[in-house]
């Protein structure tokens, strides 16, 4: 087992190098310090006295990848490779265009991202899977019929409708929750009721359809006639085996996005004003903070990789057929 | 005044777009699994509903591809659209700020003065209104121009309607009356009847619409005095462009490492994996506002490329479209690798092999066309969630140029608009029931397609 992870970490490696390239070519190459320092002090009545103060300031005024003016080891460790991208392997961030420490930063601002992102997916879950039981138990019913349309209209509607209207109807109108804004501890729960109901609603449609996929396709079976043959009632074939069956698929497909949770919601937490990594990154990008961007580009990557490691190792524990050791 | 076509970059791609649909229709006539399959489609009503509404979008996107200069002072903007030369100049007109739907004047108060010089604060009239009229007076009006719009659309449909009707007849050989008969009683193979229900329903509210429009604003009017209907119409265009293009892009990409990934293995399945592995793990909001970012900063420095401010918009649109379909490429290079695999083991693979045939015409003569019902599945499977994710983008701030009409400028504005006393709440509305019915009847045509092509289902 200890030696299966061992390799499927190090096959990431080269996926991390590769994502670490990228960024520093679009960061770097395509988008010079220089543009970047255009884009921060504004296009227009800028000296070039002024750009190289602000790249000085910001570390950027060395050679990307090679430093003939250092000496011996500085050829390599003088450029902004080394610096700025290679940098993040150790995990050290630096600090961003207003100087903050972003490590710092992320540490506090993973909190709040968790909070909101753990119980929509938990709630999500449990909401979408019970209507997804429901419409195959009832499948080819009117019950069925019924639910099939109402999921491809929740799917058909923006995302950005459900919070608007959420936060106009609960909070402007009923004024049973606040708007927007964010309290740490338990107080908490009143500012993060609305996100993580809408969050729930909004993905109804999208998740309640996959789930049932994933039913069907396990009903069709032979196991499944077999059980049937065998004259056990409809809910406890459902229940008992195609349940059972079908928690595969979907224990992975969720294990997949649990280390992403981290890296938190973009759109909800910038409406509801939760101070998360999304509205970190989104403030990032609106403020053009390109170390940010960057070190966030790189977090995610980890994440996303570790949570295929994650899917595969599940995978293996849960589904006795894959061998690990081959 | 001087006419003459300028057209953008998007517009030559639109139109080569629906000259290769053109195509693909000719060689699905002369394929006859083809034809079956998408036959299987023709035949669901609900699918049928979906197909004509969305052939309303993409005809009004069409409309606004065309774009023209006109060398005359009566327009303000660089460029119009046949679109904008089609829909009544009232709705072009701007106003000077926000007005309620099928309303006389202005939202707010603002500084006015009568006959006799004394000024006071009340609601400006709009253009085109020429005397303030009482509230019912008003509402009769607007009812007639709806029984007006009711009836012209009625008559457009049944024009068409009987229009088909004849060369339908004439081509079967039955009486025109038997032909209305099979149509309206649900006889025919193909869901007619469903077709021409939906039909006269867009003819109905197309003609109301305009109407209404010559001389009121339908939907209201925006902060700076926009026409909100027009808004919504010109940002279909958007909508459409991101939905098709962002594929369109890929697909090449997708489809020739796929199948190569797949058909030769070894040392080129490693390195197309490594490549699509890496780009996919990368966030795609991240990447794509990374890319924009990067565009913003290319297209400020090479200004002289992009004299006009529509083209620097259509440029970013484009730039968006190929990051996303970048971020989004993964799955279908995956998808057809995963299914040339299972071709390459096919006994006609071998034969043409063991007959000599090169690899490369193998893959083109006997892959290709075995795995695209995978691309159409795609096209159409995505369309509906990159309109939605145009929304998503333009709100973060990465997405289209804010001067570019879509619906996700439109939202975002509307943020603000929800929280205003007393709320502005049109430009909300009609954006989200136009995208909606976009993006609805665009789902479940990918509903019917998967159904009619996935060998699975």
């Amino acid at each position: 087992m200890i030696s299966y992870i061992i390799r499927r970490i190090v096959y990431a490696i080269p996926i991390v190098i590769g994502v670490n390239i990228i960024t520093f070519m679009l960061f770097f190459m395509v988008n010079t310090p220089d543009d970047m320092a255009r884009m921060y002090l504004g296009d227009k009545h800028v000296t070039p006295s002024a750009i190289s103060r602000w790249k000085h300031d910001q570390g950027y005024d060395l050679p990307l990848f090679y430093n003939s003016d250092a000496s011996a080891i500085g050829h390599v460790t003088d450029t902004l490779f080394f610096n700025k991208s290679l940098d993040l392997f150790t995990f050290n961030f630096g600090s961003s265009s207003q100087g903050r420490d972003i490590s710092h930063d992320i540490w506090q601002r993973m909190w709040p991202s968790l909070a909101l992102a753990v119980p929509t997916l938990i709630l999500g879950l449990m909401v979408n899977l019970s209507f997804a039981l429901l419409i195959v138990l009832f499948k080819g019913s009117y019950i069925d019929t019924f639910f099939s349309i109402v999921t491809v209209i929740m799917m058909s509607i923006s995302g950005l409708f459900y919070i608007i209207f959420g936060q106009y109807i609960f909070g402007k109108i009923l004024m049973m929750v606040p708007i927007s804004g964010y309290q740490d501890g338990l107080s908490s729960f009143r500012f993060l009721l609305l996100p993580v109901v809408i969050g729930v609603v909004g993905g109804i449609g999208m998740g309640v359809r996959w789930y049932r996929t994933i039913f069907l396709e396990e009903m069709q079976k032979d196991y499944v006639r077999t059980a049937r043959s065998k004259g056990l009632p409809e809910f406890s074939v459902l229940f008992n085996h195609v349940l059972k069956n079908g928690s595969l698929p979907i224990v992975t497909g969720i294990v997949v996005i649990i280390p992403s949770l981290f890296l938190g919601s973009l759109i909800m937490e910038s409406f509801f004003g939760i101070p998360g990594l999304g509205s970190y990154t989104l403030d990032a990008i609106s403020q053009q903070d390109f170390n940010i961007v960057r070190v966030m580009v790189f977090i995610g990557t980890l994440l996303y990789i570790l949570g295929l490691i994650l899917t595969d190792i599940v995978y293996a524990f849960v589904d006795p057929r894959i061998k690990i050791g081959a | 005044m001087k006419v003459h076509p300028s057209f953008l970059v998007s517009d030559y791609l639109l139109w080569a777009l629906v000259v290769a649909v053109l195509v693909y229709v000719v060689y699905v006539c002369k394929n006859r699994h083809l034809l079956e399959s998408w036959s299987l489609i023709a035949k669901n009503s609900i699918t049928m509903v979906a197909v004509v509404v969305f052939c309303f979008y993409f005809f009004i996107c069409l409309l606004d591809s065309i774009h023209l200069r006109i060398d005359s002072k009566s327009y303000s903007r660089d460029q119009v659209s046949v679109l904008d030369l089609v829909l009544p100049s009232h709705m072009v007109q701007s106003e000077t700020t926000y007005s309620a739907p099928l309303s006389q004047s202005l939202y707010v108060k603002s500084l006015l003065s009568d006959h006799a010089g004394n000024s006071y604060r009340g609601h400006a009239l709009l253009l085109g209104n020429k005397a303030r009229l009482s509230t019912k007076s008003l509402r009769i009006r607007q009812s007639l121009l709806i029984l007006e719009g009711v009836i012209i659309g009625l008559a457009l449909g049944l024009f068409c309607h009987i229009l088909f009707l004849i060369i339908f007849s004439y081509k079967k050989n039955i009486s025109i009356w038997s032909c209305f008969n099979n149509i309206w009683q649900g006889k025919t193979r193909f869901a007619l009847k469903s077709f021409w229900l939906t039909m006269f329903g867009c003819f109905i509210v197309l003609s109301v619409m305009f109407l209404l429009s010559i001389n009121y604003h339908v939907m209201g009017t925006t902060q700076v005095g926009v026409d909100v209907l027009y808004e919504t119409l010109k940002s279909i265009r958007t909508g459409i462009v991101i939905g098709t293009f962002t594929t369109v892009f890929m697909l090449p990409f997708a489809l020739v490492l796929g199948s190569m990934a797949g058909y030769f293995g070894s040392i080129y399945d490693d390195v197309i994996q490594y490549i699509y592995i890496t780009l996919s793990s990368i966030p795609g909001v991240l990447l794509i506002s990374a890319v924009i970012l990067v565009m913003q900063v290319y297209i400020n420095q090479h200004a002289e490329l992009f004299p006009t401010v529509s083209m620097r918009a259509d440029i970013r649109l484009i730039a968006l479209c190929i990051v996303l379909g970048i971020t989004s490429w993964a799955t279908l290079c995956r998808l057809i690798r995963a299914e040339t695999l299972k071709l390459k083991q096919m006994d006609y693979v071998a034969a043409a092999k063991t007959q000599g045939v090169k690899p490369i015409s193998i893959l083109f003569k006997h892959i290709l066309p075995n795995v695209m019902h995978i691309v159409i599945i795609t096209v159409v499977l995505d369309f509906s969630s990159l309109v939605l994710a145009e929304a998503v983008l333009s709100y973060v701030g990465v997405g289209v140029d804010p001067s570019t009409f879509s619906w996700g400028n439109m939202i975002n504005s509307a943020r603000l608009e929800m929280a205003r006393e007393p709320v502005v709440w049109w430009p909300l509305l009609s954006a989200m029931l136009v995208m909606f019915g976009l993006v609805l009847s665009a789902n479940l045509l990918a509903d019917s397609v998967r159904d009619a092509f996935d060998p699975k289902h």
